[in-house]
């Protein structure tokens, strides 16, 4: 047991037998705190070992020395959920050889788990663990509340290496990974920077337009048929999404409404619905705030989740599957209602599925938040430059013009019309959007095929080209 | 209809191209105090395009020019006024002459432009101990005037006195506002609720001001303009007593009563004035019974 | 005909904004665009500028538009403001 516990990162690879062309992986919940993707691989590179596939749960700016590792071809493969803007415009740029492979939250331990995308190495970052590498990320200085996507790395990698910066006395009391996966345990003097891990408080937005779109977002929920005694939510950390999670908590508090969970990345706006007795429980796969991460160490009631019980459609069953309403984002969407989180306007990457497909195709009432425009940019296109979730999973989409119900749920259009909801179809919004910005001209793509987009079930969605 | 009139700093593209969705029934883009003195030609510019190139569906437009002691409001006029804004907000009035001023200045230029005499009407904001002394005249001043407008924070600035939530220090010039506008047959709107973090004050700052009299109020911030719709909105219960008084009222009249009584209480001409007031807004608001 | 003798800017970066500037210069316009929505807007930004110069008869300017995604009636105010600002005084 305690020949576990090894000196170096170095050590630690070297002893895992890390070779060319293997697979490596990292789980996010650092963040854009996190120093251990960064760490793991400057002694990789430092050993010379090449033409690795770099399977992480996320990516984010933080991570901007992959760009060299991957111009030196440490890295030539990448597997991921989400890629924030910086190494996301380096890839469309044409960076890589190989196209990344985007999957969901869903899909990745799926295809760990069928051993589509077999692990050699996984790196866990853990707040605290003890020298058998039981392992938990409520405790420690840089504690982040749940470790939910580090489960299927944990679980079918075949060597699994622990990296933390709390070491404590064996056994950790109240482990989330235990021991049994385990193969190496490092110490270190930082696995990341708090501030950039959970953010002191996620706050809702002043912007009035998001204001506006929660309150209707709230509406619609509200004649949606589904809130009642039992319901289940689940809503981003984005500004206008916390909105709409403060109006409804004022609305199941007023119609005294007890729901059953609320599910996903996990903020202080939905404590304060438990705490409330909105939920019976919180179901979190990751914390986004202090206010989560100290409530998913106190509170029984608030339950850390894997991220093959969230989401998996390899599991027997999942959390996003008993999921009433969604609320989700899109930086585009087409008449269709295929929605793009993976690109900007210009064609760029800035973004990646997460949970979006795998919540939006589970729950009863997909609903997708954006403004009609943001800045000259009418949100709703002809069709979408990627399609990140497909348009038979989307329910509703609001506006701070309109709201439009996708034709194939012509319960709920009638149920929002009758309510009063300025119900409009997709294609007058989109009208409505252009006659205020004017009719914007078409992105030419790039020759390149730079990512795909794969859905939770393994089948290719889309093609990402470079700019 | 003005329950509640929205400013938006004429020179911040950004906040005006979402103006008309922010629920309120007016926006008040603003040349005056919201704009830098550096930047008074660009706002005029901006609001007059906003108003004649995008618009703000079913929001009626108000434009707060600069004060007449200042060199621009001329320039702002002549800007603004071909473009058609529903009201013009004079700042500063202190005097029926102040309203002559601006008066005859838009009648010269809705000469020019060809639309008829007084399709513009004027919404004086006073805000001096003097033009609160001058309501009466002021509000009986113009064909023009639709309404006048109480400032609240230069008031008190001009009555040297501090501004409070409570706002006991602007009970009188309130009283004397909703005096002064109902004797001369116009409306009267009251000063925005300044506090944009009190989600509760705003409700009971407008409560009061409607218990006044008041036909609506402004606000600095969104977030207040659902309150005052709401507070300035008959209530369901209001909506179907000014039904059963009509309701009263149209089989006394069969019968030829000449007094009739509703809950064991008789219902003179002003309950019917009010009950009629009560169901035109409820119509306009699409609120209510179906007749 | 109005003449541009100064260097002039009107407007702002902030988003949903343009930041225009012009200069004197000889022998017709110049327009330069740089915008965040160049590839969707990018044509209709300059023919707004250009619409813009040709109803206040400016014949000669150069004139750069950085812009931030702003609406077409606010390039053409920030254009007219910043004509007015570098004009020759009437």
């Amino acid at each position: 047991m305690a020949g576990k516990l090894v000196k170096s990162i170095r050590e630690a690879i070297q002893l895992a037998g890390l070779k060319d062309g293997m697979s490596i992986s990292f789980h996010h919940h650092l963040r854009n705190g996190d120093y251990t993707l960064n760490l793991v691989m400057h002694e990789i590179a430092a050993l010379g070992v090449k033409e690795l596939t770099l399977n992480a749960s996320s990516l984010f700016d933080t991570h901007a020395e992959l760009e060299e590792h991957i111009e030196n071809r440490v890295v030539t493969k990448i597997n991921t959920n989400y890629m924030s803007s910086g190494l996301g415009r380096r890839i469309s740029e044409g960076l890589m050889e190989a196209p990344v492979s985007f999957r969901t939250h869903g899909g990745r331990p799926r295809d760990i788990q069928l051993g589509i995308t077999p692990i050699d190495v996984a790196f866990i970052a853990a707040p605290t663990a003890d020298c058998a590498g039981n392992c938990s990320g409520k405790f420690g200085p840089s504690a982040c509340g749940s470790l939910g996507y580090a489960f299927p790395d944990a679980m079918y990698a075949k060597k699994v290496i622990v990296i933390t910066d709390n070491l404590v006395d064996y056994p950790l009391k109240g482990w989330s990974i235990p021991e049994i996966y385990v193969d190496y345990v490092v110490r270190v003097d930082a696995i990341g920077n708090p501030q950039g891990i959970v953010s002191g408080t996620t706050k809702i937005t002043r912007d009035p337009v998001g204001l506006i779109m929660a309150q209707t977002a709230v509406k619609v929920i509200k004649h949606s048929g589904l809130l009642k005694d039992g319901f289940s939510f689940q809503t981003g950390a984005g500004g206008a999404s916390l909105a709409a999670a403060s109006y409804l908590k004022n609305v199941m508090l007023q119609e005294n409404i007890r729901g059953s969970f609320a599910s996903g990345g996990i903020t202080g706006y939905l404590v304060d619905m438990l705490e409330a007795g909105c939920f019976e429980s919180l179901m979190d796969v990751q914390c986004f705030d202090l206010k989560a991460v100290e409530s998913i160490r106190k509170n029984p009631a608030h339950q850390e989740i894997s991220a093959m019980q969230y989401a998996s459609p390899a599991a027997k069953s999942a959390v996003v599957d008993n999921l009433d309403v969604v609320i989700l984002g899109a930086t585009e969407i087409d008449t269709d209602f295929n929605v793009n989180v993976h690109t900007d306007s210009s064609g760029y990457i800035m973004g990646g599925s997460g949970g979006h497909s795998d919540t939006a195709a589970g729950a009863k009432l997909s609903m997708i938040i954006a403004p009609l425009f943001r800045a000259r940019l009418p949100i709703v296109t002809d069709h979408v430059s990627c399609i990140s979730t497909p348009g038979r999973d989307i329910d509703v989409l609001v506006t701070q013009r309109g709201v439009a119900v996708n034709p194939k749920n012509q319960e709920l259009m009638l149920r929002l019309k009758d309510a009063g909801l300025n119900v409009m179809d997709i294609q007058q919004l989109k009208a409505v959007a252009e006659r205020i910005t004017g009719k914007p001209g078409h992105l030419t793509r790039g020759e390149r095929k730079v990512a795909e987009v794969i859905y939770r079930d393994g089948t290719v969605i889309d093609s990402i080209y470079s700019v | 209809m003005l329950r509640s009139m929205l400013f938006l700093p004429g020179n911040t593209p950004g906040i005006i191209i979402n103006g008309e969705i922010l629920g309120a029934d007016a926006v008040i883009l603003d040349l005056e105090d919201a704009v830098a003195p550096t930047e008074k030609d660009s706002a005029r510019v901006l609001s007059r395009n906003a108003i004649k190139y995008m618009g703000f569906g079913a929001c009626q437009v108000i434009v707060r020019i600069n004060g007449i002691d200042t060199p621009y409001w001329q320039k702002d006029l002549d800007a603004i006024i071909p473009v058609k804004p529903d009201f013009i907000m004079p700042p500063k009035v202190s005097c029926a002459q102040d309203v002559e001023a601006v008066d005859q200045y838009i009648t010269a230029l809705e000469e020019k432009c060809g639309f008829e005499k007084n399709t513009i009407k004027l919404i004086p904001l006073i805000e001096t101990a003097l033009g609160i002394e001058n309501a009466f005249a002021i509000a009986a001043s113009s064909k023009r005037i639709a309404g006048i407008f109480l400032g609240g924070e230069d008031l008190t600035a001009d009555l040297h006195c501090k501004r409070t939530k409570e706002g006991h220090e602007i009970q009188y010039a309130r009283c004397r506002m909703v005096c002064a506008a109902r004797a001369a047959g116009v409306e009267v709107f009251d000063t925005p609720f300044t506090d944009v973090n009190d989600d509760e004050g705003i409700y009971t700052d407008a409560q009061y001001a409607k218990s006044l009299g008041f036909s609506g109020k402004s606000a600095i911030s969104p977030r207040h303009v659902q309150a005052i719709n709401e507070v300035f909105s008959p209530s369901l219960k209001d909506i179907d007593y000014a039904y059963e008084v009509m309701e009263a009222i149209r089989i006394g009249k069969s019968q030829g009563k000449g007094a009739v009584a509703l809950r064991g209480k008789m219902i003179d001409a002003p309950i019917v004035a009010r009950a009629q007031q009560t169901i035109d807004m409820a119509k306009a608001l699409g609120l209510g019974r179906e007749e | 005909m109005k003449k541009i003798i100064r260097s002039a800017t009107a407007g702002t970066l902030e988003s949903s904004d343009a930041l225009v500037t012009v200069a004197p210069h000889e022998n017709g316009v110049v327009i330069e665009v740089d915008s965040v929505v160049q590839k969707q807007f990018g044509e209709e930004i300059f023919r707004a500028v250009e619409e813009t110069l040709r109803a206040l008869e400016v014949k000669d300017a150069r004139v750069s538009v950085v812009d931030r995604g702003a609406l077409d009636c606010v390039i053409r105010a920030r254009v007219e403001t910043a004509v007015l600002r570098g004009e020759e005084d009437a």
